[in-house]
């Protein structure tokens, strides 16, 4: 349990650098900090497929693209844009709304049961398959024909512009 | 766990690091022989008989250099790059079967540090891991070579880790397990999976070529277009643990692919020779066998460095995206047909 009170800790803490790094591509590697916490939390829960998957997908390609393109882009103090007054305080004003809504709904929770899984081995990739290929099949297929059409729509988008051949 | 068994994989973990650690060093010396040998000349030869210790003269002067971290570079994120580069490269031996299991007094000894369900996972989530080092290192030097280095390695490592995973489901089509203790068992004797899996071994080849870096894909660090890539900013042991990583990330390469497709420690006839020799000789006969097939691959390595000039950019594009990805998905699902057809 101390465990996962001190990765719990550490996932927080990563997250608040996210939001407080002034550098644009400190904030990326404190996110690649965080989702490795979040690894860890799927391991603690034995749940190794996720945790190796999270750690595939999230850190291994999601984030490396998150870094790829902030590193192209210029982002210094000079060109960072000044928003006006009002938007600011606009923003302070929504923030605010946000955070009551938050202790709120913070306040009417109670402590929730603690969940007992039928089957603690749930998480191993050989039950996570049977599971996904048996019970889930149709939203599994589903969301894999959403997927393709996400990746087709990409592409339509990036060659929509005959005249300009991407090249790098 | 008891306290001996605690020892064991202890001592196991501190061989397999050290033996990383010696056959990159001496990688590097089997590199500038083999170069030599392939533009007929002699290669080093000067430190020790004919030239054994230069590895050690080399570490010695990247030991001994002066450490320059540039003005404007980011000081942190500067040294973390090559950290985060050997580290990962050193942490992906983990879950590679050295050898058969040994029996010393009756007490069974895996030569394996662990044997995770996930095996062939745990490597590919270090592999994409490996990016990191590179793009952090490039980054934080403040410099525009490096930048481009950094990232053209980023999208390299990107698009050959895909077909590298396509690859690798084929595979698991036909072994049916994550583990690569158990696929190392499932290929006893002279049942290799190259042998059902031809065509994704060569894209696994091609893109354990990609991942590391090597020639003919090695434009991260094409010294005709970006001055060092990457590592343009580094001196001394920094640059030393980009190289050295390299050169690592080389042999665990080549023993993952000794181990999916070429039967990791089976060898023919190993029934017999373990029957004759006892439990101790027989797996390290095994191990032995292992590291020739991994010794193989690492020349296989620098025979095509030495041989085909680098690729251009979009021809690396190109052969990654139009003609590799499209050739794995056929693999997948030619392998799919085959065996629903077989059972």
């Amino acid at each position: 349990m101390s465990t996962f009170y001190f990765i719990a800790f550490l996932s927080i803490f990563f997250s608040i650098l996210v939001i407080t790094a002034k550098n644009p591509v400190h904030s990326i590697l404190y996110l690649i900090l965080t989702f490795f916490t979040f690894t860890i939390h799927y391991i603690l829960m034995n749940a190794q497929f996720l945790a190796i998957v999270n750690f595939i997908v999230y850190m291994g390609a999601i984030l490396v693209l998150f870094l790829y393109t902030l590193m192209l882009i210029n982002l210094n103090k000079e060109s960072e844009p000044v928003k006006p007054f009002m938007v600011k305080v606009a923003a302070v004003f929504g923030g605010g709304i946000l955070a009551v809504a938050l202790i709120s709904s913070l306040k009417s929770l109670g402590v929730s049961d603690p969940v007992v899984l039928k089957n603690p081995e749930l998480g191993l990739v050989k039950n996570l398959g049977k599971v996904l290929f048996n019970e889930f099949l149709l939203p599994f297929e589903v969301s894999s024909v959403l997927l393709l059409s996400a990746m087709v729509g990409a592409v339509l988008l990036a060659t929509k512009d005959k005249e300009t051949k991407a090249t790098i | 766990m008891e306290l001996a068994d605690i020892a064991i994989k202890f001592g196991l973990i501190i061989i397999i690091f050290l033996i990383s650690l010696v056959i990159a060093m001496y990688s590097t010396y089997a590199e500038r022989k083999i170069a030599a040998f392939f533009q007929d000349r002699v290669g080093p030869n000067r430190a020790g008989p004919w030239g054994i210790l230069q590895p050690l003269a080399d570490g010695g002067k990247m030991f001994l250099k002066e450490e320059i971290i540039p003005t404007n570079a980011t000081p942190f994120l500067f040294i973390v790059g090559p950290s985060l580069a050997i580290l990962t490269a050193c942490i992906g031996s983990a879950v590679i079967p050295w050898g058969q299991n040994m029996v010393i007094g009756g007490k069974v000894i895996p030569l394996q540090v662990t044997d995770i369900n996930v095996g062939i996972l745990y490597i590919f989530g270090v592999v994409s891991l490996g990016v990191y080092g590179v793009m952090i290192g490039g980054w934080a030097s403040n410099n525009k070579y490096s930048l481009l280095g950094a990232i053209r390695a980023a999208s390299q490592n990107i698009s050959y880790e895909i077909s590298m995973g396509l690859s690798i489901i084929a595979l698991l089509l036909v072994t049916g397990t994550l583990s690569l203790g158990e696929i190392a068992q499932q290929q006893h004797g002279w049942h290799w999976n190259v042998l059902y899996q031809p065509v994704g071994f060569i894209l696994f080849l091609i893109c354990a070529f990609a991942e590391t870096n090597r020639t003919p894909f090695d434009l991260p660090e094409c010294e005709t277009e970006l001055v060092g890539g990457y590592h343009t900013e580094y001196s001394s042991m920094k640059l030393g643990f980009y190289l050295f990583a390299e050169y690592i990330n080389m042999f665990i390469s080549s023993a993952v692919m000794a181990t999916l497709y070429f039967g990791g420690y089976n060898y023919p006839g190993m029934d017999w020779v373990t029957a004759h020799l006892g439990p101790i000789a027989g797996p390290l006969i095994g191990t032995a066998v292992f590291f020739a097939k991994i010794f193989l691959f690492i020349f296989f390595f620098m025979w095509v460095r030495w041989t085909i000039p680098r690729f251009r950019y979009d021809q690396l594009m190109d052969l990654g995206w139009k003609i590799l990805i499209p050739l794995a998905i056929a693999n997948i699902v030619v392998t799919g047909v085959v065996i629903t057809l077989l059972n």
